[in-house]
């Protein structure tokens, strides 16, 4: 039953009159999970944020290539890099159009200043469009470390910006690909500050992106309207609605009752029936991410690689995979997921072997040991239900002699507790890349720089060989040399085993049979440029 | 009359203070704060994690925060919220008329249904009809939310088609929120099938958010009705002759509604906070679900000025039923 006689079946049935369907140009509906935090990409680091500004709104000097973590041209048409990888010169498109709104209408193009403007803001606390509004903090451009690497960023001519590094970062072309560095219009900011709206820059977004801002009703709905003038490939939509529907049981039901057009995170347990529903197909890719068990290395007897290898050892990871996962995961063996370059497949992941496992604890000296794993109470992409991942752990540890007792915290306090060095617990947590790169994981997540209090190193591991390749890699330009560094990085984790690797979970997209083109990120990005529906 | 109002207005400023400092800690409470929550996975160290604090404020101790924050709101500032940045009053006041919207369906629902039943149980009692609804309202009143709104959105929107799954209108129709009454506005808009898209949305959240005040008024009714019937003014009346409609309509029910006016007034809050859970399944733009999300979020901004204002209504509600029973029976006024 289509939506419009579905609606006519249901007016008569509480007799009432029913409604005449305005004539609809091509509207295309996303169930969005999450209501955005505002319209400025770079104060936020949510990714419904992202999907509902970065995306549809604005653009950046690069851009990931659709359904991959490589990195394109965008709004930089080309670029070049100094000798010492420290000075990158960026080309700009021309003829960019910026979007117009009611109040606004631009009457330049994309130009260098916007450039400027868009790093600046970020970098100078005392810019004037820092604190537009009053409290903002600037999270991305912090944690990818821009403070320390951008010594300064300068306009060259109208279609020129020279940005100079203080050292060589061979990751720095995918962070400006990153939703935080979309580039803003400093013509609008100039004429928002001339009325005394500064806030409508996080209200009433202007970018150069596939769609234009229509209107957001909070926690409702938000509108956009397709871009005409738009550099690259036109979208094949009129229009793109995002209906947000924070419950996945309810985002399916408006999917299957043609409320909409795509959905994002299905519940795992949804999966079959959705494959079964003949109104409905599945996108599946796998996931750019990782589930995982940090021990704490710093504190006895987790502090011995050889209880770490027994520990892992005695857990079966298939088993998790087939009941959490319900098949939808690969086992990790690494920290990075096999979709990403510099993955070391020739590493042999530690056998399931509980008889091993103990013995390899008796010859360590540890009898009788307990221990807690922690378990996080909130569904994550990585990581669909903690608890009963915990149980299994649980039952296999005893079945090496190990007491294992479950521990779970309230969201808020279990990051807060987790980062506490004394903590004694393992924890189970994960992570999903944000732009391609394998430094985004390894050094976020097991260099000793993040080994420090507050930092995302949960195992608080601090192995200095680790640590330096990684540096190493960072400073290299070259990605076959750092793809070398990277395997043998992955050496050095699986002999020292700060986690047990769980798994990296498969993504899912339910959306409706006539929807064509969707193009899966491995970044998690919902993006609908090239999105059409057939009838 | 003067000396009743004041002295029930009296009665508000102590419950007020109590408010605000119920509404100032509670968020304050939960473990984890708002700058960790924006880290995530990724943490945060120690020397950012103090900057961020200190540039909202909550590097100060909770006695200076807590004076702030009733100095501020004695300005009428109840501040802004850490994630939108947006004044928690100009939020509130635009998600309100949903949850208003909604709630007024809702009680007229439970209303409508809730009486007449209980009067019926009550003349009937004993019978199957009594035992029905009774067992009925136990069920109802004791009906966990969530399960109960999911349930009919499977049976009736999915299985059956009949009623759409969430949203406050169709999507097709866009037009200003002039009022964010969504059943006037879509009316002012003049759009064809508007009006009746906006009551088709309405139908299982208000079926949802009614059921536990529908328990709660038609067991009360009953039970009000059971106590009038047996006094000796309705013997009286019955002894004279008196038809027993009349009996049942003039005599006894009109005495039963005193109470039952009270339970409505006390349902105002069930409502609220049922409201939250509805708003939620429903994805139903109002006050609930905006709680939801600024508690998992720790804006505590938003928590706290939010509680007050919700504390606010519901306090003016019972104000106002207060008042009315006192206009109802005079003995109350005089006491």
């Amino acid at each position: 039953m289509t939506l419009l006689s579905r609606g006519l079946v249901a007016a008569s049935a509480i007799a009432l009159s029913a409604a005449a369907t305005p004539v609809m140009a091509k509207t295309f509906i996303y169930c969005s999970e999450a209501s955005p935090e505002g319209f400025d990409p770079a104060p936020y680091t949510a990714g419904s944020t992202f999907d509902a500004s970065a995306h549809p709104v604005y653009n950046r000097l690069t851009e990931f290539k659709k359904g991959t973590t490589e990195v394109e041209p965008g709004l930089a048409e080309s670029w070049e890099v100094s000798e010492d990888g420290t000075v990158y010169t960026f080309k700009l498109r021309p003829g960019v159009k910026w979007h117009s709104n009611d109040k606004f209408t631009p009457t330049r193009d994309l130009n260098a200043d916007d450039v400027v403007f868009s790093f600046e803001r970020q970098a100078d606390a005392n810019h004037p469009w820092n604190q537009y509004i009053s409290g903002l903090s600037y999270e991305y451009y912090n944690s990818m470390d821009m403070p320390k690497l951008v010594k300064s960023v300068e306009k060259v001519d109208d279609l020129t910006v020279k940005v100079t590094l203080n050292q060589p970062e061979a990751p720095f072309l995918a962070n400006v690909a990153m939703p935080f560095m979309s580039i803003v219009s400093k013509e609008y900011a100039d004429a928002l500050e001339a009325a005394g709206t500064k806030e409508d820059l996080n209200n009433a977004p202007i970018g150069t992106g596939p769609f234009k801002f229509v209107a957001y009703q909070k926690d409702a709905v938000i509108r956009y309207q397709k871009n005409p003038d738009y550099w690259g490939t036109a979208p094949l939509i009129d229009d793109l609605v995002f209906a947000i529907t924070p419950d996945a049981a309810v985002r399916l039901q408006k999917l299957k009752a043609g409320e909409c057009h795509l959905m994002p995170y299905p519940a795992p347990a949804d999966i079959e029936a959705i494959k079964a529903d003949s109104n409905l197909k599945l996108d599946e890719q796998a996931g750019l991410n990782v589930g995982y068990l940090a021990y704490n290395t710093t504190v006895a007897p987790f502090d011995n690689p050889k209880v770490r290898k027994a520990l892992n050892m005695a857990i079966n990871k298939q088993a998790i995979v087939d009941a959490v996962f319900q098949g939808a995961a690969e086992p990790a063996k690494n920290p990075i997921p096999p979709t990403m370059w510099s993955y070391n497949d020739a590493i042999q992941d530690d056998p399931y072997d509980p008889e091993a496992a103990k013995a390899a604890l008796a010859e360590a000296g540890v009898q009788n040991l307990e221990m807690e794993i922690w378990a996080m109470p909130v569904q994550r992409p990585y990581m669909p239900n903690a608890r009963r991942t915990a149980e299994l752990m649980q039952e296999d540890l005893s079945k090496a002699g190990v007491q294992a007792s479950i521990v779970s915290y309230e969201w808020g306090e279990y990051l807060s507790k987790s980062m506490d060095p004394g903590r004694a617990g393992a924890v189970i947590l994960g992570w999903t890349g944000d732009n391609g790169d394998p430094d985004n994981f390894l050094s976020v997540l097991l260099s000793c720089a993040s080994a420090g209090e507050g930092g995302a190193n949960r195992a608080f591991w601090c192995n200095q060989e680790f640590s330096d390749l990684l540096q190493k890699a960072k400073t290299t330009a070259d990605q076959a040399e750092r793809t070398k560094l990277y395997e043998q990085a992955q050496v050095i984790f699986k002999e020292q085993a700060p986690w047990f690797t769980i798994a990296h979970s498969t993504q899912y997209v339910p959306m409706r049979q006539n929807v064509t083109g969707f193009v899966m990120s491995p970044l998690g990005d919902y993006t609908f440029e090239t999105v059409d529906i057939t009838e | 009359m003067f000396r009743f109002i004041l002295s029930r207005l009296l009665y508000l400023v102590p419950t007020f203070i109590g408010i605000t400092i119920i509404a100032f800690s509670f968020p304050r409470f939960l473990e984890g704060d708002p700058v960790l929550l924006m880290a995530g996975e990724r943490g945060v160290s120690p020397e950012r994690h103090a900057e961020l604090s200190a540039q909202l404020g909550y590097d100060q101790p909770l006695v200076v925060q807590y004076f702030d924050f009733l100095g501020r709101l004695l300005h009428g500032d109840l501040g802004t919220s850490l994630v939108t940045k947006k004044p928690v009053l100009a939020e509130f006041l635009s998600l309100f008329p949903a949850t208003v919207e909604l709630g007024l369906v809702a009680i007229l629902l439970a209303v409508l249904l809730g009486v007449p039943i209980g009067v019926i149980a009550a003349i009937k009692r004993g019978s199957w009809f009594d035992q029905l609804s009774m067992t009925g309202a136990l069920v109802g009143f004791s009906m966990p939310i969530f399960w109960w709104g999911l349930l009919l959105i499977i049976f009736f929107s999915g299985y059956l088609g009949w009623t759409p799954v969430s949203g406050r209108i169709s999507l097709m129709y866009f037009f200003p929120n002039v009022t964010g009454f969504m059943l006037i506005d879509s009316l002012i808009s003049g759009q064809d099938g508007a009006f009746v898209s906006a009551l088709r949305h309405l139908i299982l959240p208000s079926i949802v958010l009614a059921t536990i005040p529908l328990a709660v008024i038609a067991r009360q009714t009953r039970s009000a009705m059971l106590e009038v019937m047996s006094e000796d003014y309705v013997r009286t009346a019955r002894a004279k002759g008196m038809p027993r409609r009349r009996v049942i309509g003039v005599h006894a029910l009109r005495n039963a509604l005193i109470p039952v006016v009270t339970t409505i007034g006390l349902q105002i809050g069930v409502l609220l906070a049922g409201a939250i859970l509805t708003e939620t399944i429903f994805s139903w733009p109002g006050i609930g679900k905006w709680m939801i999300d600024s508690i998992s979020r720790r804006d505590y901004p938003v928590v706290q000025s939010g509680l007050l204002l919700i504390a606010g209504v519901v306090m003016v509600v019972n104000l106002l039923v207060d008042l009315t029973y006192g206009l109802i029976n005079p003995r109350i006024r005089h006491r």
